[in-house]
């Protein structure tokens, strides 16, 4: 009776999630690709009611869009599974920005690479530099460890401005692009053409996004649920807590090197301006916004995050008013954010949710404390 | 050769000294308790064993190695779980994925299944509950919980710390009575309590702790029967 009425309590949200992980996998696809399709369609199809024109091109919206999908993705690994506070994400951003601007901008020293290999390239020094920056202070907790990484994210900024090969406030323009030209000759992969840019992060967010579903229901994501609940308890469980940090650290960084080379080709330059703490605090409001934990629910914050400004241009000089208003209404009403974290882990994945809410096993009671223990707690 | 042998053991909190060279062995089979009062350094001891609190002095061996510098999920793979002080569930992962928290360190995983088995017959109520969120146990399940989810390792030392804290008597009474069922099974404990007389009633031996170290220890029986302890811990005149 209890259970029925808290069944008619429960948020849509919720009861849309309990549906689509009801779903066998196949039918999981089948629902999956024409709504895959429509995303991609969607600079083309340019629907009058999303339409962010005449304020700002629209596949160009779509493409930002998509970069803050990818970079709340990457957060989403830091904060929301293994739950460690990261305030200087941008950081990585500008990392991974700044890789691809050195290695094939005219104006950098450094030797030319082609475009695309720098898209793996900024990942692997982004990662190390999550690396570098974790190994120290991941044995740090929580407010400190969110003050810590404030302060990397002022650090890379500020190297940005005083180092001279980094070009401070001029920067880099022509950063690259990835080759290839249309018909008559102009390029596919023009700063002013959105669309092609916003397909090819589309197609890295949907990879990146499997890659982190697979640890997410790996022994890597019980470890890190395990951290973010009971970083303690996690390691008299036997996780090697320090060794799970790291990794989810430097993932993260990965993912964010990314966006942040794909950002520095869109826009074709990288100078020090773009990189501050509003930024990063815009990031984590995407993540929280959206449900800390749940990847799903940070693309979508990440959308609301990046598409409000763009669609309401009247309202962009507001953005930081209305998100941290937007942040505390959700506090109040929705504290998990959007689409909250799954309460279960997907330890099994599938099966072991249904087992669990399909069909309770029967065990036995027959030890010789089953009577005793039923009187005591139910007295 | 002891099990746990801690010699000389020294924990610091900054210059807070906690411990004060302890020294306590832990036969095979036995159940040990540590008595004393709040702060006398009883969770400092469990954490320093279970390698949460580094050292800083004093050796530590388990099955004759030294394990004062092993890290803490390590000493898992060992052999010695703990149930934490104020029970430490996972409180956003159901009662299954608690105890599948706990063999997270298993090599075995074959095994596994049996092990939900024997949790479950010690503490059926865990059963009925096992698809609940363990935030939303009661104090008394929660603590059936951090039990069982130790026991998933199958430890050859299980660290119990305060196990009847907050409980109501009947569920202190069944606490205790499981602790020397799982010892009867064949785990060596270690308890801490400040239940003193339950403590003592069911451990072959005991060491009193007081401000970070041991001032009397002997077999369960003598202690109860000390008039020193009686006064102190046993509430007798």
């Amino acid at each position: 009776m209890t259970s029925a009425r808290n069944e008619s309590r429960r948020p849509h949200l919720q009861q849309l999630g309990e549906w689509w992980n009801s779903l066998p996998r196949t039918r999981q696809w089948l629902v999956l690709i024409p709504v895959v399709l429509l995303i991609y369609a969607l600079p083309v199809l340019n629907p009058p009611i999303l339409s962010t024109e005449p304020g700002t091109n629209f596949p160009i919206a779509c493409f930002n869009a998509a970069r803050f999908a990818l970079i709340a993705l990457g957060l989403n690994v830091v904060v929301g599974q293994a739950g460690l506070l990261d305030l200087g994400y941008v950081g990585f951003f500008a990392v991974g920005a700044y890789v691809a601007a050195l290695f094939t901008s005219p104006d950098s020293a450094l030797a030319k690479l082609p475009y695309l290999v720098t898209l793996p390239l900024a990942m692997v020094i982004t990662m190390f530099f999550g690396v570098v920056l974790g190994t120290p202070t991941l044995r740090l907790r929580g407010d400190y460890l969110a003050i810590v990484t404030l302060g990397f994210g002022e650090i890379v900024r500020l190297l940005a401005t005083i180092v001279p090969p980094l070009k401070g406030q001029v920067g880099f323009q022509e950063v690259g692009h990835p080759p290839g030209r249309l018909p008559d000759g102009s390029l596919i992969f023009a700063s002013s053409n959105g669309t092609p840019w916003y397909w090819l992060v589309v197609t890295l967010t949907i990879a990146m996004l499997m890659l982190v579903g697979n640890l997410e229901r790996s022994r890597v994501g019980r470890a890190w649920v395990a951290i973010r609940e009971d970083e303690d308890a996690a390691q008299i469980m036997g996780v090697p807590t320090f060794k799970f940090k790291l990794w989810a650290f430097a993932i993260g960084a990965a993912i964010g090197g990314l966006s942040g080379a794909l950002f520095a080709g869109e826009v074709g330059f990288v100078n020090n301006q773009k990189f501050d703490v509003p930024t990063s605090v815009l990031f984590l409001a995407a993540v929280v916004l959206g449900g800390s934990g749940n990847k799903v629910g940070v693309l979508l914050g990440a959308f609301v995050v990046s598409y409000v400004p763009d669609r309401f241009t009247e309202l962009a000089n507001y953005k930081y008013l209305i998100f941290g208003l937007a942040l505390i209404i959700l506090m109040i009403f929705r504290p998990q954010g959007l689409l909250g974290a799954r309460q279960r882990l997907l330890a099994k994945g599938r099966e072991a949710y249904q087992r669990l809410i399909g069909r309770p096993e029967q065990v036995s009671s027959e030890s010789a404390l089953a009577a005793e223990s039923a009187k005591g707690v139910g007295a | 050769m002891a099990l746990l042998e801690l010699s000389d053991v020294s924990v610091h909190y900054g210059r807070i000294q906690a411990l004060c060279g302890i020294t306590l062995t832990v036969e095979q089979g036995e159940v040990v308790t540590l008595i004393g009062a709040n702060g006398a350094g009883k969770t400092t001891t469990m954490r320093a064993i279970s390698g949460i609190r580094p050292l800083s002095g004093g050796r530590i061996r388990f099955q004759g190695d030294d394990i004062t510098r092993l890290r803490a999920d390590l000493r898992v793979v060992r052999g010695i779980s703990q149930a934490p002080e104020g029970r430490g569930v996972f409180p956003g992962m159901t009662v299954q994925e608690n105890l599948e928290m706990g063999a997270y360190a298993r090599r075995d995983k074959k095994s596994v299944p049996e092990d939900f088995d024997r949790v479950f017959a010690l503490f059926p109520r865990l059963a009925e509950r096992r698809s609940q969120v363990g935030g939303t146990l009661s104090g008394g399940e929660q603590q059936m919980l951090a039990i069982g989810r130790a026991l998933m390792a199958r430890p050859r030392l299980l660290l119990l710390d305060e196990p009847s804290m907050g409980l109501a008597p009947q569920f202190i009474q069944q606490i205790f009575r499981i602790v020397t069922e799982i010892n009867e099974q064949g785990t060596t404990v270690l308890l801490v309590e400040q239940n003193a007389r339950q403590a003592l009633t069911r451990a072959h031996r005991a060491y009193v702790l007081e401000t970070g170290r041991i001032v009397k220890s002997g077999t369960g029986a003598e202690l109860l029967a000390d008039t020193s302890i009686k006064e102190a811990y046993l509430g007798v005149a």
